[in-house]
């Protein structure tokens, strides 16, 4: 038994939002995170919302301007859905790359970009800097899947598959609160410890990640890999979103996104660069893999992800080339 | 804060009053004594509580039991009729797949979905449907022939419809 809390499933969105705007309330997607994190009292809710009954929210609509996929959409269906394996390839990969097949089938889209990290001081018995507490215990302690980008003072990866290639696509996350709606980029939804250490986005008390979009951009490709130590289940070492442009047999555009490594999605800015305006041959491909690496800060032990990193780059261009 | 919800379990409409944090694996379990289904992880990391929600395997250990209120779920019992074995079961023994058994209930609930949506699976097929049950004992290879042999018998009997309703 979780501790305890009241539980309301609304009908509709405005109901779910008056609903979390109140003090202790918690949204409840598919639930597997946020049962894992009250059971071992990451933290705690008062009431616990569910959205599953906001059946709106389980769409995928494609339009000539792109895809809008629900946020209660299941990362198998987001895995499957055949409109996305085309130029959105990167966001199917992170989706069936996620967690196991099971989980898939329970968890979201909007729980997998609004899952809590995995650090294992947080998820454990340790009041850090994330839990409201005065230090980060990862800084001087067990950091071997810890952050190689960011800057500090906590040093979480971001655990999310799909935040990446999202990212990569320039997608725009719709937000549904007590003040109405408004739209970010995925950018700029995943925020950095040094602006707020308790919590990944931008989410306020009472807002819902409503919807993801896809942009439709003619001579898009991308694709998603993640380096993970072992075949099946398990989160991201490193991991790279890749998202081009081709125009001509040169990129005219490009987006690498890394997973795994940073407390958000992190643009790898340097290897766009050694893209852009280039043909991707050989050489082009591994000098924008070094690129990726640039002003990496390995902590005492996780050194070793600044070389999966690199490989993890180098593969997802040389899939798309 | 306590609910009552209505759900079908193996085919039953049950009924049952239930505190809003009970797992559907501790409902299962405690309120209606069907204890095929194991907790290992209790964090969906290991699949012994595996469980079928509206056909697909879940977790059942993260699903609260009023979210599956309105629901079919069908549980490790619930797959053999009149006591006769489901030919996943039968291709678990015959391939000495077993061995302390813990994992076993949550393997052949995901093969029994795994082979209602693809009735001929190749082996990768199965190890990555299986990626979320972790089995401590048997080095998953007797497992995986297990679901292809079930998946070749099951095969045979649906060609052979005339042998069958004689
Ligand atoms: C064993 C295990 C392995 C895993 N491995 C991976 C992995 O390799 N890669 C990976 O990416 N993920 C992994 N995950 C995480 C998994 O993908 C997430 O648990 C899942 O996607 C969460 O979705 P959910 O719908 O169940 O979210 P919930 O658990 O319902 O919610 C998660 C959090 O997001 C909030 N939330 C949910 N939806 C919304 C919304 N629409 N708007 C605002 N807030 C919301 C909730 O309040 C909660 O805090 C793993 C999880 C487990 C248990
Ligand atoms: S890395 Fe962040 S979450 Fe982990 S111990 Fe440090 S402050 Fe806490
Ligand atoms: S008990 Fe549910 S996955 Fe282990
Ligand atoms: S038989 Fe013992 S865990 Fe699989």
């Amino acid at each position: 038994m979780i501790s305890s809390f009241t539980y309301a499933r609304p009908k509709t969105l405005q109901e779910a939002v008056e609903l979390l705007a109140k003090p202790g309330a918690r949204a409840h997607a598919g639930g597997t995170d946020l049962l894992g994190c009250l059971r071992d009292e990451v933290f705690s809710a008062e009431k616990v919302v569910s959205l599953s009954g906001l059946s709106e929210l389980k769409t995928i609509v494609p339009s000539p301007l792109g895809l809008h996929v629900g946020a209660l959409t299941t990362l198998a269906q987001v895995a499957s859905y055949k409109p996305i394996s085309g130029m959105y390839r990167a966001l199917a990969e992170g989706a069936a790359a996620a967690a196991s097949p099971q989980l898939r089938n329970q968890g979201t889209l909007g729980g997998n970009l609004c899952q809590r990290p995995r650090c294992w001081y947080f998820r454990g018995e340790f009041s850090c800097l994330r839990k409201g507490g005065e230090t980060c215990y990862a800084y001087d302690g067990e950091n071997q899947y810890h952050s190689l980008f960011g800057p500090g003072p906590c040093f979480i990866v971001h655990p999310s598959d799909t935040a990446s290639p999202l990212v990569a696509l320039e997608a725009k996350f719709r937000i549904a609160g007590p003040a109405g709606t408004r739209t970010v980029d995925a950018e700029a939804f995943f925020v950095l410890p040094d602006a707020e250490v308790q919590k990944e986005n931008v989410l306020k008390a009472g807002e819902i990640l409503t919807e993801v979009f896809l942009p439709a951009q003619a001579g898009l490709l991308s694709t998603y890999r993640k380096v993970r130590s072992r075949g099946a289940w398990d989160f991201a070492l490193a991991g790279a979103a890749v998202a081009l442009v081709v125009a001509g047999g040169k990129v005219a555009k490009a987006r690498v996104v890394l997973s795994g490594v940073a407390p958000v999605p992190w643009r790898a800015k340097k290897a766009e660069e050694a893209l852009t305006g280039k043909a991707l041959d050989p050489a082009v491909i591994r000098a924008a893999a070094e690129a990726a690496t640039a002003g990496a800060q390995p902590m005492s032990g996780n050194a070793y992800k600044v070389d999966l990193l690199r490989g993890a780059v180098e593969e997802a261009l040389r899939a798309i080339a | 804060m306590r609910k009552t919800i209505t759900l079908e379990v193996n085919g039953a409409s049950e009924t049952e009053e239930v505190e809003v944090g009970m797992t559907l694996l501790r409902f299962l379990r405690d309120r209606l004594d069907l204890t095929g289904t194991k907790e290992g992880c209790n964090e969906g990391e290991c699949g012994s509580c595996m469980v079928l929600l509206d056909g697909r395997p879940v977790n059942s250990c993260l699903v609260l039991a009023v979210e599956a209120g309105g629901g079919k779920v069908t549980t490790i019992e619930g797959l053999s009729k009149d006591g006769a074995l489901h030919p996943i079961q039968e291709a678990f023994l015959a391939h000495a797949s077993i061995q302390c058994g813990f994992c076993t209930p949550g393997m052949v609930v995901t093969a029994v979905a795994l082979l209602r949506q693809n009735p001929d699976p190749s082996e990768e097929e199965i190890r990555s449907a299986l990626a979320g049950n972790l089995c401590r004992c048997t080095g998953y290879r007797q497992i995986v022939d297990a679901v292809r042999g079930a998946a070749a018998a099951m095969r045979a009997k649906a060609a052979a419809p005339l042998a069958v309703s004689a």
